[in-house]
């Protein structure tokens, strides 16, 4: 746990702060939210402090710095949610919250409430010994220094670098009626850098970054996964110079092999909403209906785990106050379970998953994806390669959309490859691939050896909600999926 | 529910508390103070299969600050008004400007050209905050039960939303600028659900949705005819399937061609000009789409839903023609990228509570061509009539285009079949100039809205031939 906290970044409802919310307090509006005969309800604290910081020409541009708080309380009464939220955490303010989210169970008869409040263990999956927040800003001020100059240094054709450097730390004082009690305090980092290079009338723009739970430890020698700012500047810089020869991309269905880390996304957009359960209590998915079912290529073993030591996606505790865990969600192309918040597991008769999360407190929980990996298979990824004769090597991804509805996806390259027998030959531009989760899911029939945990860039939207997450894959090829080029 | 009205008085309350920020930062040592203040109020419900699914009330009120110091900036925000928690944050904004490094393009604007007047638009309706749940919960109801009650092939339905949003905004800055105003905006949308078994081995589900939304409530559509338009829409795609790789015509519907008429913008502001991040950046005067195309922002249009009294950087706001038969004109601008291109601002700046002024968009609008909507279909032979596209497939800098597409197959001038999983794609520089028809059907149902037309051809990739 971090403990190192100075005062200003804790939460004034945490034990001594100036608000400070007791079993006692909770219990008193847990029973104002039930008094109008909710079923449920919970009280969501929170508090967070985030900064950032921008260089963009060579100087630092501008730094930011943001405090949020507040409380949102959520009834339920049946499958319907009533919903309030205040910005204050005065005594009338939660109270009046408290009875307007009860409204929804209206009619339903007083019923006296006490509950005996326990907290719920949590473990740490935050790699954090110092938060970036408590360290002087000009640490973080010379790492987007060292990112610029790196990403110039590299190639004379890189005229413009931005380089910028986000944090947060959330905390979480979570009371629920059905007698739990739970906190967290959620680190977050993330450091970024784009490239625009230039030559004659051509130009092209590249992006690096990385982050997750963990300090400035995350930049230094020795660390787990240590990506330096240099490197992430680099990074951009040669994307950006590479895709300078990028040419049309052809149209049509081929092969494709996906590179290992950040292609994860695809499997994200293509088959891990359609795994949420909330679409699945609805039959709204897709994947409604199929437990039990061959939803994939043998190959595929697919799981959401929360519990993933400093990555993006990772969480001690959800958001409804279950512990994060590790989820098996395909097991040999045989959809064996889906992510649940609390009113799907209880639709469902089973235990939640710990995947009901939300933006803020402004907004109630959803089941959502934390760290969601395909694992890795057998092949050899150059083996892979080498077994397509024409088609195309995905490696940077720079976004998705899925219809939850159907499958139905599509993701944008920001770099790619062209593969001509076996060999990857030239830099594509524009280049789109289209298809369906569960049918491209089938054409997986290569897969590397080579899993690889995405770094910590995504956030992940839904119903209006951001959460980060996290994304990993091997080497994998599809057989076949549409490409969406401008040539023939 | 009239608990919920934005008065004159609470404009004048955040009027009072920007005001007091602006002096309270001067005070902690800043050059210059800008000053937002938001306070809003939502109300959301949502029903599914009849029944009530979520009720959410609520308000909430927010400060942003943004301080100058010798050209190095700072911006802050916080949600906590009293006035020794804003000595605190202006004290600490000015800390924070320390830090960063002068920056000669970041100066306060020239106090003439400031706004001394706000224009009353008409952008708030009373009759929106006189809602209550249980009115909104009835009309989310009667919306989905039309859609349900349509067709039996709506089997499922993901649910109807009756949503409004209040709020009342406020900006002071240390040049002089003080200035308020309010806003209402209510919308219903109806999502209805269909099993698609048309191929009995793979059976897919198919969703769609329609909507209505506006400042007024009297103007928004009756919750019948939405509910029948949606479930008309998404009947429309059962039996969709992709179609052969190919060039060919494509026309847009309004609901996408309003999207690709946003994305103009991303290449036609000022910051993306002077980041170098636009395929058009050094083309203002030039021919850079098809005569057919004149494109106008305009925040001025009363009781529109974009419109807005002065822009995030104080100064008046005003009608500014994007695209002019074709012709770039003068790319839209917040008062610092234009410094940096070194012109004067278009009083195009938006700004939220936590960030920077930068150039927004408020009514974007591409004028409507002389040629019925049915015209337009019949005089193409073959092509892809879109209804919606997917994904994020477009590069600024370079222009290319490559997005997912769902639609119907135009035949003989008609709408055959319903297309998806395929892609269209071409650089944007030729979508643009390949506008070749323009239909008469706009309609300013959002801030961003274009007719019908017609691109000549771009690349479809679909099944394999």
């Amino acid at each position: 746990m971090l403990t190192t906290l100075p005062p200003a970044l804790r939460a004034p409802f945490s034990a001594g702060g100036a608000n400070a919310i007791d079993a006692q307090i909770a219990n008193r509006l847990l029973a104002l939210a039930l008094e109008a005969g909710g079923d449920y309800a919970d009280l969501y604290f929170e508090f967070r402090v985030s900064a950032d910081y921008v260089l963009e020409e060579e100087q630092i541009r501008t730094l930011g710095r943001g405090i949020t708080l507040g409380l949102g309380v959520r009834v339920t009464k049946g499958d319907a949610t009533g919903y309030a939220y205040c910005e204050d955490l005065a005594w009338e303010k939660m109270a009046h919250a408290a009875k307007t989210a009860g409204q929804i169970a209206a009619g339903g008869g007083h019923k006296p409430v006490s509950v005996d409040l326990q907290s719920v263990p949590t473990p740490s999956f935050y790699a954090v010994a110092t938060p970036s927040l408590v360290v002087p800003a000009q640490e973080k001020l010379a790492l987007l220094r060292e990112a610029d100059k790196a990403a110039r240094a590299y190639d004379p054709r890189i005229v413009k670098v931005e380089a910028s450097f986000a944090e947060s730390i959330k905390e979480v004082l979570l009371f629920t009626s059905d007698g739990r009690m739970a906190s967290d305090v959620q680190p977050l980092m993330r450091f970024g850098a784009r490239a625009v290079a230039e030559d004659g009338a051509k130009r092209q723009a590249g992006s690096g970054g990385g982050g997750g739970r963990y300090g400035m430890e995350y930049f230094h020698e020795g660390a787990a996964l240590r990506r330096d700012a240099a490197a992430h500047g680099r990074e951009a810089a040669r994307i950006a110079i590479a895709m300078l020869d990028a040419r049309d991309c052809p149209a049509g269905e081929m092969p494709v092999v996906l590179g290992a880390g950040d292609s994860g996304i695809l499997l994200h957009e293509a088959v891990g909403h359609g795994l949420e359960a909330d679409f699945n209590r609805k039959e709204t998915s897709n994947y409604s209906g199929q437990i039990g079912k061959q939803v994939a290529s043998p190959l595929c073993t697919v799981v959401d785990d929360a519990t993933i030591s400093g990555s993006r996606g990772a969480i001690n505790v959800d958001d409804e106050g279950y512990a994060g865990q590790h989820n098996l969600l395909i097991e040999n192309g045989v959809l064996v379970g889906y992510m649940h918040d609390r009113l799907s597991a209880k639709h469902f008769g089973i235990k939640p998953t710990g995947n009901g999360r939300r933006e803020s407190f402004r907004a109630m929980p959803l089941p959502r994806m934390t760290n969601t990996s395909l694992l890795g298979g057998k092949d050899n990824p150059e083996d892979i390669i080498k077994s397509v004769k024409r088609g195309v090597f995905a490696k940077r991804f720079s976004g998705g959309q899925v219809n939850i509805s159907n499958g139905d996806f599509t993701f944008s390259l920001s770099e790619s490859y062209l593969i001509e027998d076996g060999k990857l030959t030239a830099p594509l531009k524009g280049v789109t691939l289209i298809g369906n989760g569960p049918d491209v899911l089938r054409k997986v029939d290569m897969l590397g050896a080579d899993y690889e945990l995405s770094d910590g860039i995504w956030t992940c939207g839904k119903d209006g909600q951001s959460v980060p997450v996290n994304v990993g894959t091997p080497t994998v090829r599809i057989a076949s999926i549409k490409v969406g080029g401008t040539q023939a | 529910m009239s608990g919920a009205q934005v008065t004159e008085a609470t404009i004048q309350e955040l009027r009072d508390v920007a005001q007091l920020a602006v002096e309270l930062a001067k005070k902690a040592g800043a050059d210059h103070a800008e000053v937002l203040v938001r306070d809003g109020t939502e109300l959301t419900t949502k029903v599914r299969l009849g029944e009530p699914e979520l009720v959410q009330e609520a308000g909430s009120r927010a400060l942003g600050l943004r301080v100058l110091r010798g050209g190095r900036r700072a911006v802050t925000y916080t949600s906590d008004l009293r006035r020794e928690a804003l000595e605190a944050l202006c004290a600490e904004t000015v800390t924070l400007a320390d830090l960063a490094e002068p920056d000669e393009f970041a100066l306060p604007p020239d106090p003439a050209l400031l706004a001394t007047s706000v224009p009353e638009l008409d952008l708030y309706d009373p009759a929106v905050a006189e809602v209550d749940a249980a009115w909104a919960l009835r009309q989310a109801i009667a919306g989905e039960a039309a859609a349900r009650g349509y067709d039996k092939r709506v089997t499922n339905s993901e649910g109807a939303t009756w949503s409004r949003v209040l709020g009342a905004t406020a900006f002071a800055t240390s040049g002089g600028f003080l200035g308020g105003y309010r806003g209402s905006y209510a919308s219903l949308v109806v999502e209805p659900l269909c099993d698609d078994t048309t191929d009995a081995e793979n059976p897919k589900k198919r969703n769609g949705y329609w909507w209505s939304a506006s400042r007024f409530l009297r103007e928004i559509e009756a919750a019948e005819a939405i509910g029948l338009e949606a479930a008309r829409r998404t009947v429309a795609t059962l039996g969709a399937r992709p179609v052969e790789t190919q060039e060919c015509p494509i026309v847009f519907d309004p609901e996408v061609s309003r999207s690709i008429i946003g994305t103009v913008f991303s290449v036609a502001n000022g910051a993306a000009f002077w980041r170098k991040s636009s395929y058009l950046v050094g083309k203002e005067g030039e021919v850079v789409a098809s005569p057919l195309v004149t494109l106008v922002d305009d925040p001025l249009i009363p009781r529109a839903p974009g419109s807005r009294p002065f822009d995030g950087d104080g100064l008046p706001t005003r009608k500014n023609v994007v695209l002019d038969k074709g012709v770039l004109g003068p790319v839209l601008c917040d008062v610092y990228s234009a410094r940096k291109l070194g012109r004067q601002s278009t009083g195009s700046a938006g700004r939220g509570v936590g960030g920077n002024p930068g150039p927004t968009t408020s009514n974007l609008v591409m004028q409507a061509g002389g040629m019925k909507r049915e015209e337009l279909l019949r005089s193409t032979k073959r092509g892809l009539y879109v209804t919606s596209l997917m994904g994020f497939g477009f590069n600024p800098v370079t222009g290319d285009f490559s997005r997912g597409a769902q639609g119907f197959w135009i035949e003989g001038g008609e709408l055959t079949f319903p297309v998806s999983e395929v892609t269209i794609a071409a650089s944007f520089d030729d979508i643009l100039k390949r506008i070749d028809a323009v239909a008469d059907d706009l309609q300013l149902r959002s801030s961003t809205a274009a007719p019908t037309f017609r691109v000549s051809h771009m690349m479809l990739a679909g099944l394999s031939r």
